[in-house]
C-alpha cells in the first residue's frame, strides 16, 4: 500500500472535525444545483395556483395597503413627510427580503430530509438557493416600488427624492441577505433537534418586524430614548433606515449603527455556517 | 489480493472505518420536553418523558454498526457487498455516499460518487421528466453542459421519450423507475453505489439494467458497488464480493466463495435469543409491547425433521393494556428470498406491566429441505392497516431435514413450499 500514499485523492471522508468545515470550492462546483433549486422553488410555489407569480406583487401590495390603513390611517403614525404609501412599501419590501430569507431557510433539514438521507450534495446549496429565490422576488417587488415612486415623483414633485446613498444600496442588500441567511441556518441547524423552533420562528419573525422601523420611522422614537436604544440594538433597523434614506430621502443613519450592523451580520453568518457544518454531517442520525 | 489487482489504480480506499450509534431515544424532540427531563434529573425525580417500563440501563449503550472496515477497491471493479440484516451494509453505503459521517477512520475516494440508495431521489413531482433529468444530474454533481451531452441517451434508455415533457407525477411507477435508473446509470460518475435498486421495474428492464451495469464496470472502466440480498444478480454483475458480518469484513474475494460463506453464516446452533438489546425493524416497535426472549423448545439445535413440530416460546411484556395482540412469522429461505407468512394468530389480551410467556408450534413439514429463517412480527389489528408493536431485527434460523423416506430429495427447482398431498375424493373403474 506504500505506493498509494502518494496518490492524489479527490475526496476524503473523515469523522466531523474542525469548526469551519465548509468546502467553498465544492459549493462553486454545484452552482448549477443552486440554480435548479431556485427554479424548483418557483415551480413548486406557483404550480396549480390561479394567479401564479402575480402573488409576488399582490402580497406586498396588499400588505402596504393594510399598513397604510392601520398604522397611517387609524394609528396616525407620522412618516417623516414622505407619502405614507411609499414609506410603508419601501420598509416592507426590504423587510420581506430579510424575513423570507429566514422563513424559507429555517426548515432546510426537516423538509429535505428525504432527499438528504439518500444522496450527497453540499447541504448549503439549499439555503443559498432560498436566498436567491428571495432576492429574485425582491427584484420584482423593487421594480413595482419604483413604478409607484415614479408616479409620486411626477404627481407630487418634491415629495420624494433618491439620495447618493443609493450607491451604498448593494452593500445594504448584501448585508440583508447575509443576515437573513445567517439567522436562517442557525434556526435550521437547531430545528433538527428541536422541532418547536420551526413554529416559534414564524411567530418570532413577525414580532421582530415590530422591533424594526418598518411601520414607523426611527425619528418618531426621538422622545423615548429607551425605546430608541432597544430598537437600535436590532441590526435590521439600520438596514431599513439606510434603504429608506436612499430611496425616499428620509431616515436616521449613524456611522456606529452601520458598523454595528456589519459586525452583527458577519458574526451571525459565521456562527450559522459553523453550526450548519457541524449539523449537516450527522443530522441524518437524529432527524 | 492477486498481483494483477495491485498494479491497477485504487479508486476507493477505506481505512479502519467505524460507526457508532447510541441505543435508546436521543432527546425528546421538543425543547420543552428536553428541559422537563433536565429539570427532573436535577431534582432527582423520575423523567416524566420516559416511556413507562423502558429499561434505563440500555440508555447510553452504544452499538457499533461498523467495527473497523479496511478495503481497497480498484478501477473497473464491480464489487458486491453481502451480509445479513444488521451486518452494516447500509451504514457502509451511507458513509460512502456521505450521507452521514463515520465515527472513526476514513475513506479516500478518487472521483465522483453517484449513489442510488433509492431510485428517483430528488425527483420533483411537479417538474417534467426532462427538468428532472437536469435536477437529478445537478444533485449528483453534474454541470448543465455534462447533462446536455447525455440527455438523448438517457431519454432513449428510459423508454419514456413521448412523456419526457410531462410532469413526472403523471408517470406510472414503472416509468418513474426507468427514468430514474437511466439518469443515474448515464451520468459521468467514476463510482456508482447501488442498494438493491434493480429489484424494481419489469423483468425485461431489470435485465437491461444489469447489462448496462456490467458495461459500466467492464467497458467504461467505472467502479460499481452493489448491495443486494439477491444472489443471482450478485453473480451476474459482480467481479468481486465481500461478506460483512457484525460490522466487519469476514471474506473478500471470489464471488462464488463469498456467496457460499454468506450462506454458511446461518446459525442453527442458537436456540435461545435474548432480544432486550437488539434493534427493531420499525422505529416505533418495542415501545408499547416488548418481546424480550425467543427460545426453540426441547432442542439443542434448531434442526427439525419434517415430521417433528417446531415448538417456540416467546417472552413478552406489555406496557399498555391490549384487547388482543396478533403475531405472525415471516418465513425466508437462507438466501433472503421470501417463502411466505403464517396466518396471524391472537395471543390474547394483556395488562400493562405484566410479562407473558407464550408457546406456539409450527409444522416444518410445510417446507422443503433446507435452511430457513423467520422474522417475528407482533402487531395490533386496527381498522385500516395493522400497527406494528414489535419486530426484532433478528433472523431466527432453523433447518428442515427430510426424514420422510417416501419423499425424494428436495431439488432447488421445486420451490420451497411443501404442499400436503391432494385429497383423493373417489375413484371409479371405467
Amino acid at each position: 500500500m506504500a505506493n498509494t500514499q502518494n496518490e492524489t485523492w479527490t475526496t476524503v471522508i473523515r469523522p466531523k472535525t474542525g469548526w469551519f468545515d465548509i468546502d467553498l470550492k465544492e459549493l462553486w462546483q454545484y452552482r448549477d444545483l443552486v440554480w435548479m433549486f431556485v427554479k424548483r422553488n418557483f415551480t413548486v410555489l406557483y404550480k396549480q395556483t390561479i394567479l401564479g407569480p402575480a402573488w409576488i406583487l399582490l402580497n406586498p401590495l396588499l400588505t402596504t395597503v393594510m399598513f397604510n390603513l392601520v398604522f397611517g390611517g387609524i394609528a396616525g403614525i407620522p412618516t417623516d413627510g414622505v407619502p405614507s404609501f411609499l414609506f410603508y412599501m419601501a420598509g416592507n419590501t426590504v423587510w420581506t427580503l430579510f424575513s423570507s430569507c429566514i422563513n424559507n431557510t429555517a426548515n432546510t433539514f426537516v423538509t429535505n430530509a428525504a432527499v438528504m438521507g439518500k444522496v450527497y450534495f453540499p447541504r448549503l446549496t439549499v439555503p443559498i438557493s432560498q436566498v436567491f429565490t428571495s432576492l429574485i422576488n425582491f427584484g420584482i417587488q423593487l421594480a413595482m416600488f419604483l413604478c409607484f415612486w415614479a408616479f409620486y415623483a411626477i404627481t407630487q414633485p418634491g415629495s420624494v427624492h433618491m439620495t447618493a446613498w443609493m450607491l451604498f444600496m448593494p452593500v445594504v442588500l448584501l448585508e440583508v441577505l447575509m443576515l437573513g441567511l445567517g439567522v436562517g441556518i442557525i434556526v435550521s441547524s437547531l430545528t433538527t433537534k428541536y422541532r418547536d423552533l420551526a413554529i416559534a420562528v414564524t411567530f418570532g419573525v413577525q414580532l421582530w418586524m415590530y422591533a424594526t422601523p418598518v411601520v414607523y420611522p426611527m425619528s418618531s422614537l426621538a422622545t423615548s430614548p429607551r425605546m430608541a436604544f432597544l430598537v437600535n440594538l436590532n441590526p435590521v433597523t439600520h438596514l431599513v433606515e439606510v434603504s429608506r434614506l436612499a430611496l425616499l430621502g428620509t431616515g436616521t443613519v449613524t456611522l456606529w449603527g452601520q458598523v454595528y450592523t456589519a459586525v452583527c451580520t458577519l458574526v451571525l453568518l459565521a456562527v450559522g455556517v459553523v453550526l450548519f457544518s457541524r449539523i449537516e454531517k450527522t443530522f441524518m442520525d437524529t432527524v | 489480493m492477486s498481483n494483477a489487482s495491485e498494479s491497477r489504480t485504487p479508486v476507493i480506499q477505506v481505512n479502519g472505518l467505524k460507526k457508532k450509534y447510541k441505543l435508546g431515544q436521543i432527546g425528546g424532540g421538543t425543547l420543552t420536553a428536553d428541559l422537563q427531563s433536565w429539570w427532573a434529573r436535577i431534582r432527582g425525580k423520575e423523567d416524566p418523558n420516559l416511556i413507562i417500563g423502558t429499561d434505563t440501563r440500555l440508555f447510553g449503550t452504544t452499538f457499533m454498526a461498523l467495527n473497523g472496515i479496511d478495503l481497497t477497491v480498484y478501477k473497473g471493479e464491480a464489487l458486491g457487498i453481502i451480509g445479513r440484516n444488521g451486518a452494516g451494509k447500509s451504514t457502509f453505503l451511507k458513509i460512502l455516499s456521505r450521507i452521514t459521517a463515520p465515527t472513526e477512520g476514513e475513506i479516500k475516494l478518487n472521483g465522483r460518487v453517484a449513489s442510488m440508495l433509492e431510485v428517483g431521489t430528488g425527483f420533483n413531482n411537479e417538474m417534467t421528466g426532462r427538468e428532472n433529468i437536469y435536477m437529478n444530474g445537478a444533485i449528483l454533481g453534474m454541470t448543465r453542459a455534462e447533462v446536455d451531452s447525455k440527455i438523448d441517451q438517457i431519454i432513449e434508455f428510459s423508454e419514456c421519450g413521448e412523456f419526457i415533457d410531462t410532469p413526472v407525477k403523471r408517470y406510472s411507477s414503472g416509468m418513474f423507475v426507468k427514468l430514474a435508473f437511466a439518469v443515474a446509470a448515464h451520468l459521468d460518475s467514476e463510482i456508482m453505489v447501488m442498494d438493491e435498486v434493480l429489484a424494481v421495474g419489469d423483468m425485461k428492464f431489470q435485465q437491461k439494467c444489469l447489462g448496462k451495469m456490467s458495461d459500466v464496470a467492464g467497458q467504461e472502466g467505472r467502479t460499481v458497488l452493489y448491495v443486494s440480498h439477491n444472489m443471482s444478480t450478485i453473480r451476474q454483475l459482480c467481479t468481486r464480493c465481500i461478506v460483512l458480518d457484525k460490522g466487519r469484513i469476514i471474506y473478500d474475494g471470489d464471488v462464488e466463495k463469498a456467496i457460499a460463506i454468506y450462506m454458511d453464516t446461518t446459525d442453527v446452533n442458537v436456540v435461545n435469543y435474548d432480544l432486550t438489546a437488539v434493534g427493531r425493524q420499525v422505529p416505533s416497535a418495542g415501545r408499547r409491547l416488548f418481546v424480550e426472549r425467543l427460545r426453540f423448545l426441547d432442542k439443542e439445535s434448531s434442526v427439525f425433521g419434517n415430521n417433528e413440530p417446531m415448538r417456540v416460546e416467546i417472552t413478552w411484556r406489555a406496557n399498555e393494556p391490549f384487547d388482543g395482540v396478533n403475531m405472525k412469522l415471516n418465513m425466508h429461505y437462507r438466501d433472503g428470498s421470501p417463502v411466505g407468512i403464517t396466518h396471524p394468530v391472537d395471543l390474547g389480551a394483556a395488562e400493562p406491566g405484566k410479562t407473558y410467556r407464550t408457546v406456539f408450534s409450527f409444522d416444518p413439514s410445510l417446507l422443503g429441505e433446507g435452511q430457513y429463517f423467520f422474522f417475528l412480527d407482533v402487531f395490533e389489528k386496527a381498522l385500516t392497516s395493522p400497527v406494528c408493536l414489535d419486530k426484532p431485527n433478528v433472523e431466527f434460523h432453523f433447518e428442515v431435514t427430510n426424514t420422510d423416506m417416501t419423499m425424494p430429495e428436495w431439488p432447488t427447482g421445486w420451490g420451497r413450499i411443501h404442499f400436503p398431498p391432494v385429497k383423493v375424493e373417489g375413484r371409479e373403474a371405467e
